[in-house]
């Protein structure tokens, strides 16, 4: 059969691997101030701009969708060609996909540090770029099918599966999470409220962390691993089970993430479910990496690639087998809102997505420009640096968060919370911080210890843009085997394939999300609920942008060291009208579910919010909460009030007929009452200032249920 | 624990089948896949395998 000639496209792919190393630089190095900034809270150098609320999304979102984004497309771009002995579809097509990228991120890192964010954990990016994203998506999706479609070789080896699921189900995610109504150009609210809206967040949130930090790359080690070990993948057989079960299961276990919320209990029973089923194919997929090096062990003990590719394998195996013990409620328990879980997802991040991507990049760049590694000691010290890095920065956020449930749950004899104070299980930790900041900078070194081998390996040689191959065409009547199977079958035909997983996908969705949303009693509704006012709208909104969420939750769970810390458990009921909803993931700061319930626990007046936001030192001596003083010159932006209100309206928030003409006048209303209030404890401020919308939201929260308001 | 669907999903008749069908579908599936994995042809799986060491058209590699 004749041989036809072509060229891969080696510049796309060496485009984005450069910005992988660019935008993991970045990533890390706000991941670094972010760690600091919890030792010193005047780390954002008294500017908005840099406080934790928005440098911490700026890092999550860096470090996913940058670095680990660039890394799956420079690997999806290399791969793809050479298992399918074609040239990527369309150049410019691939051309859009980086630059496209690329603008992207820029976007993102702008608009986060502006303020500018939905609120919603890992789809904080307001609804633009999200329109964005998905067309930008597309192209990568098109440029990928046109590439399969035009292949050489008939069938897809199991790499390509993982890249097709990812495709089709981060589409599917995207867009569901992100429906939202745009107030103006950079703010919009979310379609859904409260419970809803938190189910399809942590569904889009674990699935996030399935089908973009999970599949792409377990499909990534199903190609980089044999290659750099020379050696085919242990089990072709399990790799297919391994496939199915994990697209098949992993869409379900999104709810346990909300174990004990005010979530219904079937939805975080069917998480439990599903997440320890999880362990079944992530353990196959793991065991499969893992014994793909059989036989190979002598080269492992040299070569820093194959080592890198090791740990990042064994920590997928380690943080696999956390995650189902994680969504077991009794460990859920003490794991939920505390620095575990932070630990948890870093032995993922930096182990697995950090050391494979960094594997990648030590195998990919000698062969991109032609040459040798410039120093394969430096990539020891660098797998070194690394590995130290994690268990540094892992050990002591572990610590910290066992110590930190202990000290919220224990009672003293005559049944008093040991530790009232919220403060005095913060304090506790900070040498746990600082520990973790220190592992994070050893990680960070490591990295650029590779930038520069790298630099120095891609100067000594020279890259091959267009790199000459050939191959034979398919043969145009192809006759299967006789005696082949439906999978040999599905292996041939990608459109399929493409069908048949996001079949499989939307099962899992559909069956969760459709009940919460078709049958009203999931969500029994509560007479005294009412929605916000107009001043408290608008103090949410500056909640959002400060990304107050980040460190507060707003999610009593029914425990009674909840209970007597903060009050009454949250109710379902109570968040009808939260578009998005602000349960939060995290407590650095306590619970505000119901901090405005004047005969609360946690009450505080007026004039202690006003001087804490100022500096939150004065009224809490100990606190690693940033200084808000921007929010008393800034003025409550009461133009957008009336949109506001509108689109309230439009997502179904049952204000009256016309309100929006006259709500701005109940906001001055209220706004004069908390000036007066706050006169009288002798502080002067005028109304128009955004603290007053501020504590007027804080004020509000959870004194629906009340008996007293 | 179902209490909040059950009363809205006891008003489909016949609606006991359902997660039946669903669990046995699943379970055919997989089952059907372990079959055939086991059942796979040895060429089929060698072939397969060796396609990313296939490295006829790549130079340089494993250098370093």
């Amino acid at each position: 059969m004749a041989l036809e000639k072509f060229s891969y496209d080696n510049k796309i792919v060496k485009m984005f691997a450069i910005a992988t190393i660019l935008w993991g630089v970045v990533g890390m190095l706000v991941g670094l101030l972010v760690a600091f900034q919890f030792i010193f809270p005047s780390w954002n150098f008294g500017l908005e701009y840099t406080t934790f609320g928005r440098t911490r999304p700026l890092h999550t979102n860096a470090v996913i969708f940058a670095f680990v984004g660039n890394g799956i497309f420079a690997g999806v771009y290399y791969s793809l060609q050479r298992l399918l002995k074609t040239r990527m579809y369309n150049d410019l097509l691939s051309k859009i996909n980086f630059w496209g990228w690329q603008f992207i991120i820029v976007c993102a890192a702008v608009t986060l540090l502006a303020g500018f964010t939905t609120g919603k954990e890992y789809a904080e990016l307001e609804w633009p770029i999200d329109i964005l994203i998905a067309g930008i998506w597309v192209v990568f999706g098109w440029n990928m099918f046109g590439t399969i479609l035009k292949r050489r070789e008939r069938h897809l080896y199991v790499a390509i599966w993982f890249y097709i699921a990812t495709f089709v189900t981060v589409a599917v995610l995207h867009i569901v999470n992100s429906f939202e109504l745009p107030v103006s150009l950079f703010k919009s609210y979310s379609l859904y409220a409260g419970v809803q809206d938190a189910l399809v967040q942590w569904w889009y949130g674990h699935n996030a962390v399935a089908f973009f930090l999970t599949t792409p790359y377990l499909g990534l080690m199903y190609y980089f691993v044999p290659k750099a070990a020379n050696r085919p993948v242990y089990s072709y057989r399990l790799s297919i089970i391994h496939f199915w079960a994990l697209i098949f299961l992993y869409i379900w276990a999104g709810p346990h993430h909300l174990l004990y919320t005010a979530l219904p209990d079937w939805a975080q029973s069917l998480g439990v479910v599903f997440s320890v089923m999880l362990i079944a194919p992530s353990w196959g997929g793991m065991i499969n990496g893992l014994l793909t090096l059989r036989g190979a062990w002598d080269k492992v003990r040299e070569d820093a690639t194959l080592k890198f590719m090791v740990v990042a394998i064994t920590a997928y195996g380690m943080s696999t087998f956390e995650g189902p013990m994680l969504s077991l409620k009794s460990v859920n328990a003490i794991a939920h809102f505390t620095d575990w879980i932070v630990a948890h997802v870093h032995v993922g991040a930096l182990g697995w997505n950090g050391f494979l991507t960094f594997g990648m990049l030590y195998w990919l760049f000698p062969v991109l420009y032609k040459t040798k590694l410039y120093s394969s000691k430096m990539a020891n010290i660098h797998f070194w640096l690394g590995t130290l890095g994690i268990v540094f920065y892992a050990v002591p956020l572990y610590w910290a968060g066992f110590t930190q449930h202990e000290m919220w749950k224990e009672f003293t004899d005559s049944g008093q919370l040991a530790y009232p104070n919220f403060l005095e299980t913060v304090t506790r930790i900070i040498p746990m911080y600082a520990m973790r900041a220190l592992g994070g900078t050893l990680y960070f070194i490591g990295v650029l210890v590779m930038v520069y081998n790298l630099w120095q390996t891609a100067k000594a040689g020279s890259a091959v843009e267009d790199e000459p191959a050939e191959a034979a065409a398919l043969e145009a009547n192809y006759k299967p085997h006789s005696g082949d199977h439906w999978h040999r079958w599905i292996e041939r035909r990608p459109v399929q394939f493409l069908i048949l997983s996001l079949v499989v996908v939307l099962i899992g969705g559909v069956f969760e999300l459709i009940p919460t949303f078709v049958i009203k009693s999931n969500v029994p509704t509560i007479a005294s609920v009412k929605p916000y006012t107009p001043l408290e709208l608008q103090g949410r909104d500056i909640y959002i942008r400060e990304g107050c969420y980040v460190c507060h939750s707003q999610m009593i769970r029914p425990f009674r060291f909840e209970t007597e810390r903060y009050g009454e458990y949250s109710k379902a009921g109570e968040f009808v009208y939260d578009h998005p909803f602000q349960w939060g993931s995290k407590r650095t700061g306590p619970d505000l579910a119901r901090i405005g319930v004047k005969s609360g626990k946690q009450y505080k007046p007026n004039s202690w919010h006003y001087a804490h936001m100022y500096d939150p030192r004065t009224t809490s001596p100990g606190s690693i909460m940033p200084p808000y003083p921007w929010l008393y010159e800034k003025e409550i932006d009461i133009e957008s009030t009336p949109a506001k209100i509108e689109a309230m309206q439009t997502l179904g928030v049952p204000y009256a007929e016309g309100y929006s003409a006259i709500a701005n006048d109940d906001l001055q209303y209220q706004a004069e009452e908390i000036t007066n209030d706050l006169a009288e404890s002798g502080i002067e401020v005028s109304s128009s200032k955004e603290i007053i919308a501020l504590i007027a939201y804080l004020q509000r929260l959870g004194t629906d249920i009340s008996s007293e308001k | 624990m179902m209490k909040f669907v059950k009363q809205y999903m006891e008003t489909i008749a016949g609606i006991e089948i359902y997660p039946l069908i669903s669990l046995c579908i699943f379970f055919l599936f997989f089952v059907a896949l372990i079959v055939y994995v086991v059942r796979m042809n040895k060429n089929q799986v060698s072939f397969m395998e060796s396609m990313p060491l296939d490295n006829d058209n790549e130079f340089a590699e494993n250098n370093n």
